[in-house]
């Protein structure tokens, strides 16, 4: 008879069982690493150091993490509601177009203070708008919205490259991008915002829109927990029956879980135009809305959980260009597979230590 | 009582011990079962009667201990094991196809070659026999869609014996009938026993112990506590032995004081989708002070009774009076407003409905209640507030453990029930609806439950109470109403309720 298995300490189930993953990941990748006959140990330190280096490269992986952070936040609040969002890329992408077109229509007129944060709400409500129609779908239709969102990241992709290159091209330009934005219409560089305060960083694309992600973060907990409607957002994905029974209605609250979701994504947008490329460009969510779904797994669908799995990819995705570009065999292709093993081994495969560990409390105890 | 054979037992279990994690459900039973007996086995919900015969029936293996089955040990791997060795199982639900025949269903899994014609004839000529031998006549080639719930029990059993079955065991079989039908079904089992066939009966029904067999035994924790010769033993006797206590079945309460209508309903109907009339022109009125109980088989609407009165779902005809507010088909209301106006409901499936497993129970010591004051202010829910009302209610309802921080899941099910009945109770509520108040609880939990609803209804309240446990409704009610077929077919007083009438009522039979 096998011992009976008791449930792992609360830390050990939050703390220890993602980084064992995370450790298994890594042997995984550097068995593979050592395979293309790349020493696995240069290889990590290079990732590490590429990561977190310089002030340069922590800017990095500050400014990926942050774009992870909305999108993850995104598909964690459409989970606790029991809708599993996958529509993130749209919604981002529609939500910088809000973003843009709130720029470009005022940044002529408004001082920064007032634009930052019309440009934002309008990034928010735009990526909300575009996940209330297959919100609306499921709720009152019964269409699936895990179709629906796949769909309308295809539509949203189409629609944006329409309208870069028919209407919103820049005059006599030959890529397909807005105009410049105006300065009011730019989110402050870090390195800037620190000089300001006398304190000298290396320039990088991290800007202060990390500062709306950690406040999302704390939003986001803050909502969930200890709100009525997060109460019975999470209710109504744990047990709709319940929900119904307590009086929620579920049509609403799936509008609202998803529009909420939207907006989340739609931040992506604020990062990516007004803080890094300053006008409107095509393919700019580049695969952060799909990311979002891992990050979430593995952050456990909590705000902390999310932050600091949004760091590691975040140091992966900044890491792993920098491997790229230091060892020649190992392509950005490899480093696409490096992510998606940790992602197998943090989502798909997370449980698979649980019974090691359950063993190892166990002799412990 | 017949003679037993100096043969070895149909079933012999030694030292059966079985553990789910932690949960040890089975620890070292033993028990000899006689050929040609019937042997019933009590025990509250969770002693590991039903976690026992799923190891007899090979569908869990046993941790430790051995299965002898008429002298000899076996290997119970799978259900296959169980049928080769002559041991069938009535279900609880019964694993029919509605649209199949009798026939049909008897050779389902057994179909008897390449061509179903000849396994068909077959099972006819062997129906027959069955028939012959054990008067159980049915009709094979009947629809089972079109048979009553009783027929269809008797198929179950013919299915069974159709396999080759000389052990039978039947998982809580009266769930589901009327008392009549109960007792056809003891009359059928006795004379299966006449033939020679060993039956084992799994209830937690102490009245069909004592009405229906030779030998008891009784578990408590997954221990088998004592074993008894029916005749030498009383309910009272089992009750005490089953919960390790002394337990008052009967129920003494003081005559209701009836106040004003606090609930009124008038020519009530519901129809769904496909224009299944599922309530027809149901009539209520509910008085503060006194309780009213529902009585009737499952499925006759009852529960969709309690979803139109608690406003979950909307009335598709008639008037809906609570507290003073007025519903119908146009002017639906919804939970919450019907929370406001008074009105508190503990449902029948309380994890499907009445609760979050996942969440703490803290949480769902707030479910319906969570907008507005107390537990939330200035748009924020006040998280100690709901911890403390949590440990408030569970201090009175005497819920354990009493830890509001662990998952509701964790709760056995009179702790939850408990619990759900706490948060409902706890606000004082007018008009108090309760769905099978007992449903999976222990019996000393069962009597805890009862006496709080007495206690609602003398402070004031107005309650009603749908339950299928017809002893459950004529210890409670003040009045009784039968449902049949989506209608309230008549109302009778408890004390002149015989369950000859009530049974007859709640088969359809004296719709009056």
């Amino acid at each position: 008879m096998t011992a009976p298995r008791r449930p792992l300490p609360a830390w050990a189930e939050i703390a220890m069982l993602p980084l064992v993953n995370i450790a298994l990941a890594f042997i995984v990748v550097g068995v593979i690493v050592a395979i293309i006959g790349v020493d696995p140990f240069h290889a990590l330190r290079l990732l590490v150091v590429g990561a977190l280096g310089s002030s340069e490269s922590i800017g990095y992986t500050l400014y990926y993490a942050t774009n992870f952070t909305f999108t993850g936040l995104a598909v964690a609040v459409a989970f606790h509601a029991g809708l599993f969002n996958i529509g993130g890329e749209g919604q981002a992408y529609i939500g910088g177009l809000g973003c843009g077109l709130a720029v470009l229509a005022l940044d002529r007129w408004l001082p920064a203070w007032l634009l930052a944060p019309l440009a934002i709400a309008a990034s928010a409500l735009f990526g909300a708008a575009w996940a209330a129609v297959p919100a609306w779908a499921q709720a009152w239709r019964g269409s699936h919205i895990v179709i629906t969102t796949i769909m309308f990241n295809f539509v949203a992709s189409a629609l944006m490259v329409y309208l870069m290159v028919n209407v919103l091209i820049a005059p006599g330009s030959m890529t397909p991008q807005s105009r410049t934005f105006a300065p009011s219409g730019r989110i402050p560089a870090m390195h800037d915002a620190l000089q300001a305060i006398g304190i000298s960083v290396a320039p990088s694309a991290l800007n202060l829109t990390i500062v709306l992600a950690v406040l999302c973060c704390a939003a986001v907990w803050v909502f969930l927990w200890h709100t009525p409607w997060g109460y019975a957002l999470r209710t109504m994905g744990h047990n709709p029956e319940a929900a119904v029974y307590a009086g929620t209605n579920l049509r609403r609250m799936t509008m609202l879980a998803m529009c909420l979701s939207g907006g989340l994504a739609g931040f992506v947008g604020v990062n990516e135009l007004m803080g890094v490329h300053h006008r409107i460009v095509l393919d700019f969510p580049a695969g952060y809305g799909f990311a979002g779904i891992a990050v979430a797994l593995m952050g456990r669908n909590h705000p902390l959980g999310i932050m600091l799995a949004a760091l590691l990819f975040g140091a992966l995705q900044q890491g792993g260009a920098e491997l790229a570009f230091e060892i020649p065999s190992i392509t950005r292709e490899m480093v696409v597979v490096i992510q998606g093993l940790i992602i197998l081994f943090s989502g798909a495969l997370a449980h698979l230590p649980r019974p090691w560990l359950q063993v190892l409390f166990a002799r412990r105890a | 009582m017949q003679a037993l054979t100096p043969a070895a037992a149909a079933i012999e279990l030694r030292g059966i011990e079985k553990s789910f994690g932690s949960v040890h459900a089975v620890r070292g039973v033993s028990l000899r079962i006689e050929t040609g007996t019937i042997t019933g086995i009590v025990g509250e919900n969770g002693a590991g009667k039903s976690t026992l015969m799923s190891i007899l029936y090979g569908l869990y293996r046993a941790d430790a201990g051995e299965i002898w089955v008429d002298g000899q040990p076996v290997e119970m791997a799978s259900p296959r094991d169980a049928i080769a060795h002559g041991i069938g199982m009535v279900h609880q639900h019964f694993m029919l196809i509605d649209s199949f025949t009798v026939l049909e269903n008897m050779v389902l899994g057994a179909e008897g070659g390449l061509l179903l014609a000849g396994g068909l004839a077959a099972a006819r000529a062997e129906l027959a026999r069955l028939a012959r031998d054990y008067g159980l006549s049915i009709d094979p080639d009947v629809r089972v869609a079109n048979l009553s719930v009783g027929e269809q029990q008797r198929v179950e059993i013919l299915k069974v014996l159709f396999r080759g079955a000389r052990i039978l065991i039947l998982d809580e079989p009266s769930a589901v009938l009327t008392p009549q039908e109960t007792d056809r079904l003891f009359r059928i089992l006795q004379t299966l026993r006449e033939r020679g066939v060993t039956v084992v009966l799994i209830t937690h029904k102490l009245r069909e112990i004592m009405a229906a067999t030779d030998r008891v035994y009784v578990m408590r924790q997954g221990r088998m506590v004592v074993e008894r010769r029916t005749r030498d033993t009383s309910s009272e006797e089992l009750a005490e032995l089953m919960v390790g206590r002394k337990v008052r079945l009967d129920l003494d309460k003081a005559a209701p004081r009836q106040g004003e209508i606090l609930l009124r309903a008038e020519h009530l109907s519901l129809v769904d989708d496909r224009g299944v009339r599922l309530l027809d022109d149901v009539g209520i009125e509910l008085r503060a002070g006194e309780i009213v109980g529902i009585a009737g088989v499952t499925g006759n609407g009852q529960s969709e009774l309690l979803q139109v009165l608690a406003g979950i779902r909307a009335p598709s005809e008639g008037r809906l009076t609570v507290c003073g507010r007025t519903l119908d088909a146009r002017h639906p209301g919804n939970p919450a407003d019907m929370r406001v106006l008074g009105l508190a409901h503990v449902p029948e499936d309380r994890l499907r409905q009445g609760m979050v497993a996942a969440f703490e129970a803290s949480e769902t010591s707030i479910l319906g209640y969570q907008d507005g004051p107390p537990f939330t202010r200035h748009y924020l829910l006040d998280g100690p507030a709901v911890g403390a009302h949590c440990a408030q209610l569970m201090e009175r309802f005497d819920v354990r453990p009493r830890s509001p921080g662990l998952r509701s899941s964790h709760f056995s099910g009179g702790n939850q029930q408990k619990l759900v009945l706490a948060r409902e109770i706890a606000r004082q509520p007018k008009v108090l609806l309760v769905g099978q108040p007992t449903r999976g609880v222990d019996i000393g939990a069962i009597e805890f439950i009862h006496r709080e609803l007495v206690k609602a209804r003398d402070a004031g309240c107005a309650v009603l109470v749908v339950s299928v446990e017809l002893d459950e409704i004529l210890s409670l009610a003040d009045r009784i109403l039968v449902m049949f077929a989506g209608r309230i077919v008549g109302e009778v007083e408890p004390g002149r309720a015989d369950e000859r009438r009530l049974g007859l009522m709640m088969a359809g039979a004296d719709a009056a």
